[in-house]
């Protein structure tokens, strides 16, 4: 059903790979993952999702529009004067939505920020997941966090899309840049993998690495 | 400032669940009770400046309030894409606070100084900007930013004028003559003896935004002359904006935007800036000219 949501957000082909890759990881967090519904989007305990990959966000505005979050007839109009939708996403805009992103390397330090904040106030049981892309990991400001998280044994999940869309590659493979996390290896279309990679809590951050085929394949 | 900033912001942290401080290594040292204290808010990240402001805007999001600090050049210049999405972007605040303005590490050189970070935040909507010209005036500061969720930044300095103003917001008149000059935190006491026997108003700020408008088209009659402590010239468009429809000439002094690539103390960046009080004097002289307010003192 929502291939077919996905199918009415056009304007943004230029992105549609990488828009597309996300769309499992997105169903499974929204439909078996994430505690958050569109009456708790302002809850102080919620499960929070930062979408750091956010140019082509199609597969995000679909699964937001599917499970209630924004109106179906929103998805019509993307980009457009007066649309909420935006081809990257504006947290100020969108119901649901934690940040606005779109400019690459932000999401994982906020989401750091998000789970200290968390944890200081006390919401041991509210996690934090960023989704982020393989190319995305270029930016420099990612290894900040990524080092920073290990050091403090923080407890967030950061899924890495990979659809090997790095323009020198990851050599090591892409959980080598994150040492001292726990590691899942999940093919990116299958539901119950990615179920199983999302639920794993340990005593330290969490990566789960979606592969999904190449990029222009 | 320094050590009233390190004292307050401790002293917030132990009364308000609310605050949060993050650090990069610079002065983690002063904040070692802190950090101790309260090691769920008061982080120290490492020497990551850009993960510092991404993780107060995060803070934010939760609805923290984050104290982040470092040098001014690595708080402003390095990190200014977070400042500007992590929390502009995400209509999140926080309240920066640097050391090190302008040239207060001369001896360091140019990679520690930072003459362009109120002028770069002048680029982003929203930012309050307060510039004590003495410690006494930093803890109000402090405080007063722990209550909202605007975004602040607070510019500490080496350098210090003799007397605190802490009710220095608006404009506030210290001299009543004939053209204001208006001195922006520490340049207070250079422009004070710089302007010693002319006929000229001085007023002073240390919160130069939101800038006090009314106050300046209040105070000014013809002629407006402005010395900042940071890039000359850095609050020429909102003096414009202030003015614009009233005939007027304007001066802006502060430092240049040639590097100087000398050491030396801030003493010696200031003359050659030209915003010490001999180097004031000569530049607001020759803007008034002769036959002007310096009349009275050649007669005498």
């Amino acid at each position: 059903m929502t291939v077919t949501t996905l199918r009415r957000l056009t304007g943004d082909e230029k992105h549609a790979p990488s828009a597309h890759s996300t769309l499992d990881v997105l169903r499974v967090l929204y439909e078996r993952v994430l505690r958050i519904s569109p009456s708790t989007v302002d809850a102080p305990d919620r499960d929070r999702f930062l979408l750091s990959k956010g140019h082509g966000p199609a597969a995000y505005y679909a699964v937001l529009a599917d499970r209630g979050f924004i109106p179906d007839d929103w998805l019509d109009r993307m980009g457009q004067w007066h649309s909420p939708l935006g081809t990257h996403p504006d947290r100020v805009l969108i119901p649901g939505v934690e940040v606005g992103t779109g400019s690459l390397g932000h999401g994982l330090g906020l989401a750091v920020g998000v789970a200290l904040g968390l944890r200081a106030q006390g919401f041991a049981r509210t996690r934090t997941f960023v989704l982020l892309g393989d190319a995305e990991l270029d930016e420099g400001s990612n290894h900040e966090a990524i080092a920073y998280a290990a050091a403090i044994r923080l407890p967030l999940t950061a899924i890495v899309i990979d659809n090997r869309s790095a323009t020198h590659g990851w050599p090591g493979g892409i959980p080598a840049r994150f040492p001292n996390w726990s590691v899942a290896l999940v093919d990116g279309h299958d539901h119950d993998e990615i179920e199983r990679g999302l639920l794993a809590r340990g005593d330290r951050p969490h990566l789960v690495v979606a592969t999904v085929e190449p990029k222009g394949a | 400032m320094r050590d009233t900033f390190v004292a307050t912001t401790t002293a917030l942290l132990d009364e308000d669940p609310r605050t949060a401080l993050v650090l990069a290594d610079i002065s983690a040292d002063a904040f070692a009770p802190a950090l101790r204290r309260h090691p769920d808010r008061a982080l120290n990240v490492g020497i990551r400046e850009q993960l510092m402001v991404g993780v107060g805007g995060g803070l934010a999001l939760t609805g923290m309030r984050p104290y982040l600090h470092s040098y001014a050049p690595f708080l402003i210049d390095r990190a200014y894409e977070q400042i500007k999405l992590d929390l502009g972007h995400q209509d999140a605040g926080a309240v920066l606070v640097s050391i090190g303005a302008s040239y207060d590490a001369a001896a360091a050189g140019y990679t520690h100084q930072s003459p362009g970070d109120v002028a770069l935040l002048d680029t982003l909507d929203g930012w309050t900007v307060q510039v004590p010209g003495h410690r006494d005036e930093v803890p109000a500061m402090l405080r007063e930013a722990a209550r909202h969720d605007d975004r602040v930044y607070i510019r500490l300095s080496a350098q210090e004028n003799d007397r605190a103003h802490p009710d220095g917001g608006r404009l506030r008149v210290l001299r009543r003559g004939g053209p204001l000059v208006l001195a922006v935190g520490p340049m207070l006491d250079a422009v004070l003896a710089a302007t010693r026997g002319m006929d000229v108003t001085v007023a002073y700020t240390n919160t130069p935004r939101p800038l006090d408008v009314e106050g300046l088209r209040l105070l000014t009659e013809a002629e407006v002359i402005v010395v900042e402590p940071y890039l000359a010239g850095t609050s020429a468009r909102l003096v414009g904006e202030a003015l614009s429809g009233v005939p007027h000439r304007a001066l802006h002094l502060g430092v240049a935007r040639t590097e100087i690539r000398d050491y030396g103390t801030w003493h010696d960046h200031a003359r050659a800036h030209g915003v010490d009080a001999a180097g004031l004097r000569r530049s607001i002289a020759d803007f008034l000219g002769e036959g002007g307010p310096l009349a009275q003192e050649h007669l005498a």
